[in-house]
């Protein structure tokens, strides 16, 4: 059953918040799950994360940046579209519970995928601060949203807002600086990002991070093994072991160079979209 | 009436190999009306009839044969439907040789081949989807209760049929976007149309099964609340997640389950890129490890999209190969070749991290094992096969998300669910299982039989005749 686009809004230049009409998603949704979406007949299936989840209203919300073929496709669509195929929630839940101070970095579209695990683990009675990170103010997502948590402390990589800087400079800050113990920290954004947000951590002494990751999948269900990652020494699939797993143990490299399997096959597809796709200036 | 019996099997008109090897259009290309009624007159309709205890799914083979011979195919095929709700997907992908053929008579006379039965099946049910309606089976009156199917593989599709039979309400609900299970997602094209699973399917949805796609039972409905909507349950979740040996270099780029290289290609038409969306990239030289079906499909799949030289490394040797015989031949006839009696260790990468190559243990063979095959044992001996792309074929094992999500559901040793095999009956009231996820990797045709068995003793429990959990 096709699963209908029932607001869609955006953000900054390629980002866009939608919400998806899927009342068992919305009703079974936990904090920490993820969907995978087919568009069309012809789509390929790709993992999407939630960033929130409206039971009353069988629906949830999702933040999508645009970066290939799909996402493009997927950002280009209004209200009133449909989506072919929504399956969901997949993945273990996040482990919420009341560890005392928790530390949420967030960067570019994963500060979405942060939201429904910092509203979890601020009901659950933690003391939260968070950093947002992005290139620059406009990418800086969800600001409001997490001040209602605690703390906030914005980069940009160019200092349109916030310090200026990335994600690991705020960390040192709330650490060295302010003096902040963390009990626990959770990093969600680019591989790249959560990569050096977990060798930060590590150096800083915070006793775990969780991080949230998004290698290629196919079906999502544990079914295919592409998903998989090396975690403290295991071969572990994201789709069914994950999507969040210990940072201190994910074998950072070899998720960087399996995110490229298919890179020029990605810019191919993505080339002939453009040629047809006309003016998209606006997305 | 003295008709000289032909000792071989009627001939069945196959793509030549040059020609196929650059397409997905169906291998084998079926008999003609002449060539079926040709091959049925092989049959001397004994009255032991063999071959129907040879069936998983108990076919009244000689009937429907007898009404070829007599050219009434749509008698033949009504008498299949008594028994097999998929004809055209069993008559493909069976495994005669070790069913219903091992045991014919005619195979007995020195110098004869079994009756083509595969074959004929899928001849008539070919026969029926180009010539008219598909005729309906009597379906009983609604029974007022419902069933829950978990899975639209094999033996979901069947048990779900049957059960819509006899008059319940079944809901199938299926993780994937399309129903099929193993037959959409892992059978390759050229040998299993997609277009006849299907019809297979549509004829399902037309006895009154409702499908239910994109639900991953245990996740997008909880468990709980399928015991509490539905009277009872059947699970058909198969086999499906990869099995990797799991040594040094599996997360190389360019190492694949059969899994996932198959079901880029079938289920999401990767050899349609950019057409489609899903991208694969193909090797120069691929080598497929493993020697079963899923290793043949792959390695004919890969020769198809593009691939220069495909090998099939396996640890044994042709003698203890798992694969069909006519799978081999098809794959030898394509120039697929075999490299026998070697065991990867190592897969080795460049500086990139993409894989260059295996590095093999040389074997040999020692002792039977249990199942009475030559164990593999090392020389000591190493050889390095040059691949850029390997595809790991070496089994599958159960599908976790229900079972992750159903603690209660007895399992066995091996991880799959305890049921008992003549029944499907758990360990849980009211929920049965059958196929790959209660016996571990088998054929589509037992699945079906177990799907079968299921529906009868759902029947039985729902009626109030019957109840294990008492």
């Amino acid at each position: 059953m096709p699963h209908k686009i029932l607001k869609k809004q955006k953000l900054a230049h390629l980002v866009h918040d939608f919400v998806i009409e899927a009342p068992r998603i919305a009703e079974h949704a936990k904090p920490g799950h993820f969907i995978v979406i087919r568009l069309h007949e012809k789509g390929e299936r790709i993992p999407l994360t939630i960033a929130d989840t409206y039971p009353e209203e069988g629906a949830f919300r999702m933040i999508v940046r645009a970066v290939g073929k799909t996402t493009y496709e997927l950002c280009a669509m209004k209200e009133g579209d449909e989506i072919l195929d929504v399956v969901g929630p997949l993945g273990k839940p996040s482990e919420i519970e009341n560890y005392g101070k928790v530390l949420l970095i967030g960067g570019g579209v994963g500060i979405a995928t942060l939201h429904p695990i910092a509203k979890a683990l601020k009901e659950a009675g933690n003391e939260i601060t968070t950093v947002l990170g992005g290139r620059s103010a406009e990418y800086v997502i969800m600001q409001e949203e997490f001040k209602k948590f605690g703390d906030i402390v914005i980069t940009t990589d160019d200092g349109s807002l916030g310090m200026k800087g990335v994600v690991t400079d705020a960390m040192e800050y709330l650490v060295k600086e302010k003096g902040i113990n963390f009990d626990i920290a959770w990093a969600v954004g680019p591989t790249i990002m959560m990569k050096f947000a977990a060798l930060k951590g590590k150096e800083l002494g915070i006793p775990k991070m969780w991080v949230s990751l998004n290698p290629i999948m196919v079906d999502g269900t544990g079914m295919c093994g592409a998903c998989r990652v090396s975690v403290g020494g295991e071969i572990k699939f994201a789709c069914v072991d994950g999507p969040e797993f210990d940072g201190y143990q994910v074998e950072w490299d070899e998720l960087i160079r399996r995110l490229k399997q298919y890179r020029e096959k990605e810019e191919e597809a993505f080339k002939k979209f453009l040629e047809k796709a006309g003016d998209l200036s606006w997305l | 009436m003295a008709v000289k019996r032909q000792p071989n099997k009627t001939p069945i008109s196959e793509q030549d190999p040059k020609v196929r090897i650059h397409n997905f259009n169906e291998v084998a290309l079926g008999y003609t009306p002449e060539e079926a009624m040709q091959e049925a007159q092989r049959c001397i309709t004994c009255p032991t009839k063999p071959c129907v205890s040879g069936c998983p799914v108990h076919i009244d083979i000689p009937t429907f044969i007898k009404h070829i011979k007599e050219g009434d195919f749509q008698g033949a095929i009504d008498t299949i439907k008594l028994y097999n709700n998929l004809p055209a997907v069993c008559g493909r992908v069976c495994p005669q040789e070790n069913q219903c053929e091992a045991q014919c008579v005619v195979a007995k006379i020195p110098g004869f081949e079994p009756v083509a039965i595969g074959r004929l099946e899928r001849f008539v049910a070919d026969w029926e989807a180009e010539h008219g309606e598909l005729k309906l089976p009597e379906i009983k009156e609604k029974k007022g209760k419902k069933v829950a199917v978990v899975g639209a593989g094999p033996s979901g599709l069947t048990a779900a049929a049957d059960l819509a039979k006899l008059g319940y309400d079944v809901t199938i609900f299926e993780a994937f976007h399309k129903a099929g299970g193993v037959l959409v997602y892992g059978i390759p094209e050229f040998r299993l149309p997609k277009k006849i699973v299907e019809r297979e399917v549509e004829y399902i949805k037309r006895l009154g099964v409702k499908i239910e796609t994109n639900v991953v039972v245990g996740k997008t409905i909880p468990v709980d609340e399928i015991l509490k909507e539905y009277d009872a349950i059947f699970i058909g979740v198969g086999a499906g997640a990869p099995k990797f040996i799991g040594i040094p270099g599996t997360n190389l780029n360019g190492v694949y389950s059969a899994s996932e290289f198959l079901t880029r290609v079938n289920l999401m038409k990767a050899y349609k890129f950019p057409e489609y969306d899903t991208p694969i990239t193909i090797g120069k030289k691929v080598a497929v490890v493993g020697a079963g079906n899923t290793a043949m499909d792959a390695a004919r799949t890969a020769l198809r999209v593009g691939a220069e030289k495909v090998m099939i490394v396996y640890r044994r040797t042709e003698k203890e190969m798992p694969a069909r015989l006519e799978e081999y031949h098809h794959a030898v006839e394509e120039g697929i070749e075999f490299h026998w009696l070697r065991q990867p260790v190592e897969y080795v990468g460049d500086e990139n991290g993409h894989v260059i190559g295996i590095k093999c243990a040389v074997m040999e063979l020692g002792e039977p094992d249990a199942d009475g095959r030559r164990r593999p044992k090392p020389t000591g001996e190493y050889e390095f096969i040059e691949a850029d792309m390997i595809i790991e074929a070496i089994g599958q094992q159960a599908q976790r998300i229900l079972l992750d999500e159903f603690p209660q559901l007895k399992r066995n040793k091996k991880g799959y669910i305890e049921a008992d095999l003549e029944t499907g009956a758990t360990s849980v009231k009211g929920v049965f299982a059958g196929g790959d996820i209660v016996t571990g990797a088998a054929t589509v045709i037992e699945a079906m039989g177990a799907g079968k068995k299921a529906a009868k003793a759902i029947d039985r429990y729902l009626s109030g005749e019957w109840n294990p959990w008492e």
